[in-house]
């Protein structure tokens, strides 16, 4: 079975075509239903007693004055819900020396962040419960506190967790190659001490969960704004004690994820713990500061590293010292490990090279706790890579292009293992740099940039290539013994009138999943997208699986409904040719008509064919299967992760007296393999581009030295806004992966890997002339005007 | 939130055409009486302190934060909210450009968006690629980039200044 994917002739050719979101005209309309959109009758509300302080002990809790507020029914402590939900530790078996603390829903006897909870107040409306929880008394007892990263291991620093004998989480070393002879016969050597921000997603819908426990059924339904709604059934099945077949977890519309809702929050948990123990549907909406100080952060990083190369430009050797600080806990299932486990095995990954030494050191802090986010290690990975790429390349006097050139994999060299240990199955640097020169006219733009500097003014061009990690399978997490499904399945079934329902195991939270669902099934089956339905993010009835992250919804999932919509295709053409009299490789299905392939003339349609079988299924033949439903599941088997490949380039103008940096434009080349939604691809690539532009310029979340988070508002924790961003242009290089039929690979997390790298290196590329250097994201006006050495400090 | 603010007002006001009578507590802000007291849902609550723009709606022809008025101060107000505008057609082509463009990932701060938008398209011409990003930049959108909606809306002005009959409400 074979779709001819380059003809776009084909009939039912849907694959690789721009055709309309089906849940758009919704949410245009305001008629989207988030968590906090849906009200239940008996419906109470929970708010959280917080820490105030980074580090305490946590003394006598008084919730008198709490609980004479109007409207509140009951106060939690982390004791009382210790009774009925157990705590969990986020190590996993393959990240070798992980260690992390048993972390409960509701502290019990220390607070180990500022925002972690403390107590839990229910009342009848969320105005009460807030204020309730306002007048709850803690008697805390300071505690030290923990949070440069660079200090958190050192003999005079505190030890957080006492019972795991150090601050040390994890750590981990990975050597290919002679590294110190490469370096020792370098013919230049270059080095930079990099930093990326502390980061959060900012989602603009925040936290949400609603619970209801029906004692009487023993069944939980959450409608919960979650990426992997099938991962947090099991945890609450898990943690509550109930069998997973009583647990459903609903995901409707979500307001944004980014990763940040694919992560176990204890006071997410309590939420669900609560609702058993009340036996009525309880909510939880995060207000905006609670998202800044319990949202998962990230990328809080400090990279040295250095880079060998020879006189012709070659690399040699690169060398790598990772550190980065995760707050107080690993956070539970995925672990706090990956992101620097990510910058091991991402650092110099478009590269051709032989010896390579990389380290990370993953420490504990009294900060929020730090998780994956948007594109994991990717931005720090190649903001380390292209950042010493380009100086190496200044150094030698080589232009930056033609320094990748020389240095990246060639296009037929596949497939390669990186000396990262990466696996590459098939990428396409060469192709991808030489598209991005032509798009945006890198000769003209060098011109440019010239006359620019000419007249005094200060413009830069950076390159930034890249490799991104998609469709993981389960050597991400299943080996080390997380209930994280890699695998995904889907139910595609026809309905009496001809029209086919899919429910697919991922979800949507506006990529536009359901669309790449139903041109796939409209395709696969042979009918058109808008009589197909799709159903995803209900545990109930969606077919098992991982749910939406890591790039894995379109190769993943996407290969899942192909290969259950030729199933339905395959069942319905035995039905048809047994009410034709052929056979079922003389027919085919085309736009919702049984056809001859030959002429295309219409035999029967299938609203004709569902009336049959569903109604007089006594006029078929005795014994004919007459299966209008399919399932089928899909895992990748031959490669760990699938991993794409492109390239940015930025080019911007630094106001040398203020420091302000503006963007012009912004290119980016990928390559995820087979495009399914063009339109919908690209907007995933400029969102993207747009979030790595937010860490490369604006985003930083900042503590003071008690561990006090200080910028918790939108008004002083700067994202990218219209005023400020630029158009961007985006081009494709198509290299399908073998491992499916769809050919797909992940395409959600390139524009925010490569689009930091690309700033840095034309914000450097601008100062260049002037002595000046930046690599410590962001790249504020403050910043830069140090490096021009405007002013001191 | 003290005794005072626990004190309730009555407010009369016109709601996407409807009249609504309402005794409001004074502290409520007026976007949880939309999403709460009237199900309006399709404008959010976000950051809450006015600067995301996830909960813009039309108060008395201006977009206003829902999250920065009390629903008391809306007393003898017309507010228009997404529902409203989407019933009456006022956005429709604003909303199909949004569609088509894919204008809107999450969907979000689309509500707001969209009535941000519709304020600068109601000053009627067409205007610059720099004036839509300006004028949108108190509305926060974590998912496109805002490309995508500054060609839409772009695409919009161009269609109504073009001879387009439609005179929608305050169009000067």
């Amino acid at each position: 079975m074979t779709i001819q994917f380059g003809n776009p002739d084909r009939p039912n050719s849907y694959i690789g075509k721009t055709v309309p979101r089906p849940n758009a005209p919704r949410l245009v309309q305001g008629r989207g239903r988030f968590v906090d959109d849906v009200a239940l009758p008996r419906m109470a509300h929970v708010a959280f007693v917080r820490s105030p302080y980074a580090h305490a002990r946590i003394g006598t809790i008084d919730a008198g004055a709490a609980k004479a507020v109007k409207g509140v029914l009951r106060v939690f402590t982390g004791a009382d819900l210790a009774e009925v939900c157990t705590p969990w530790v986020a190590v996993l078996a393959h990240l070798k020396g992980l260690k992390s603390p048993p972390q409960h829903a509701i502290a019990i006897e220390r607070a180990c962040w500022v925002g972690e909870p403390v107590a839990a107040v229910v009342a009848t409306t969320r105005a009460a419960a807030e204020e309730a929880a306002s007048l709850v008394e803690v008697d805390y007892e300071a505690l030290p506190v923990v949070t440069d990263m660079m200090s958190a291991l050192d003999e005079t620093t505190p030890v957080i967790h006492p019972d795991l004998g150090d601050n040390l989480a994890f750590r981990r070393l990975h050597e290919e190659g002679d590294v110190e002879g490469a370096f020792a016969g370098a013919h230049t050597v270059v080095s930079a001490r990099f930093r990326t921000a502390r980061h959060t997603g900012v989602t603009l819908e925040p936290r949400s969960i609603l619970v209801d426990w029906n004692p009487a059924e023993g069944q939980m339904v959450a409608w919960h704004a979650t990426q992997a709604p099938h991962m947090m059934q099991t945890v609450f099945a898990k943690h509550l004690d109930i069998p997973e077949s009583r647990v459903r977890v609903i995901c409707g519309d979500v307001g944004g994820s980014y990763g940040i809702k694919v992560h176990v929050y204890p006071d997410e948990v309590a939420t669900a713990a609560i609702a058993k123990v009340m036996g009525r549907p309880v909510k939880f909406v995060a207000d905006r500061l609670e998202s800044f100080t319990t949202d998962i952060h990230a990328r809080d990083h400090v990279i040295d590293a250095r880079l060998a190369v020879d006189e012709a430009g070659k690399i040699l050797a690169m060398d790598v010292d990772d550190w980065t600080g995760i707050g107080p806990y690993s956070v539970y299932p995925r672990t706090s490990a990956i992101e620097g486990n990510q910058v091991v095995n991402l650092c110099g990954g478009p590269y051709d090279f032989a010896n390579y030494r990389a380290r990370t050191t993953v420490v504990f802090q009294n900060k929020t706790p730090t998780c994956q986010y948007r594109a994991v290690g990717h931005p720090i990975a190649v903001a380390i890579t292209e950042g010493l790429v380009d100086m190496a390349a200044a150094e030698l006097g080589i232009d930056p292009v033609e320094m990748r050139r020389r240095n990246v994999y060639p296009d037929d060299a596949y497939p390669v293992t990186s000396p990262a240990k990466m696996r590459f199955e098939g990428l396409s640097h060469q192709a991808s740099l030489d598209k991005l020169v032509a798009l945006m006219d890198y000769e003209a733009l060098r011109k440019d940039q010239a006359e620019a500097r000419a007249r005094g003014v200060h413009r830069g061009i950076g390159i930034a290539s890249f490799i991104e990690l998609t469709n993981p399978s389960p050597f991400m997490y299943g080996i080390g013994g997380a209930r994280i499904s890699a695998q995904d399945g889907c139910t595609v079934r026809m309905d009496p009138d001809g029209s086919v329902v899919a429910l697919s195991g991922v979800t949507e939270q506006g990529q536009g999943t359901e669309a790449m669902l139903a041109q796939i099934v409209a395709e696969g089956v042979g009918v058109t997208p808008d009589k197909v339905r799709i159903v995803t993010g209900d545990t109930q009835v969606t077919p098992y699986g991982g749910g939406t992250w890591a790039s894995r919804g379109a190769g993943i999932g996407g290969e899942a409904a192909l290969q259950a919509s030729r199933a339905l295709r395959d069942s319905i053409l035995e039905v048809a040719a047994a009410m034709l009299q052929s056979e079922p490789g003389r027919l085919d299905i085309r736009a919702g008509a049984i056809v001859d392939p030959e002429t295309g003339e219409e035999r029967l349609s299938l609203e004709e064919l569902g009336r049959i079988v569903y109604f007089r299924g006594d006029t078929l033949p005795k014994g004919l299967p007459r299966e209008l439903v399919q399932t089928r599941h899909f895992i990748t088997s031959d490669y760990p992760f699938a991993f794409t490949n492109g390239v940015q380039a930025s080019y911007l103008e630094v106001d040398v007296e203020t420091g302000v940096v503006t963007l012009l434009k912004h290119w980016c080349v990928e390559d995820c393999g087979r495009i399914i939604n063009p339109q919908l691809v690209d907007e995933q690539i400029r969102g993207g581009i747009v979030q790595g532009l937010g860490g490369a310029l604006y985003e930083e979340i900042h503590y003071d030295e008690d561990g006090q988070l200080i910028n918790g508002s939108m008004a002083d924790y700067l994202v990218p806004m219209a005023a400020e961003m630029p158009d961007m242009i985006v081009g494709h290089v198509e290299t399908p992966t073998k491992e499916s039929l769809l050919g797909a690979k992940g395409a959600g997390e390139a524009g925010t890997a490569g689009a930091p790298a690309a700033v840095m290196n034309a914000i450097n590329d601008a100062l260049r002339p002037l002595g000046a250097r930046v690599t410590e994201m962001p790249f504020t006006p403050e910043r830069i005007l140090r490096a021009l050495g405007k002013i001191e400090g | 939130m003290t005794e005072i603010v626990r004190d309730r007002i009555d407010v009369a006001l016109v709601v996407n055409g409807e009249p609504v009578e309402a005794r409001v507590p004074v502290g409520q802000h007026l976007i949880d009486f939309l999403r709460l007291e009237l199900g309006l849902t399709g404008a959010h609550a976000s950051c809450e302190h006015g600067v995301c723009g996830a909960c813009t709606i039309r108060v008395n022809g201006e977009a206003v934060r829902g999250c920065l008025t009390l629903a008391a101060q809306a007393d003898g107000a017309e507010v228009w909210t997404v529902e409203g505008l989407t019933d009456t057609g006022a956005i429709a082509d604003l909303q199909a450009e949004f569609v088509s463009r894919n204008a809107l990932q999450c969907g979000f701060c689309t509500p707001g968006m969209l009535v941000a938008a519709d304020e600068l398209l109601a000053r009627g011409g067409v205007p610059s690629r720099g004036e839509v990003r300006e004028h949108l930049s108190g509305n926060y959108c974590r998912c496109t980039g805002y490309e995508a909606i500054v060609d839409a809306v772009e695409a919009v002005a161009t269609a109504r200044a073009g001879g387009d009959a439609r005179t929608g409400e305050g169009g000067a």
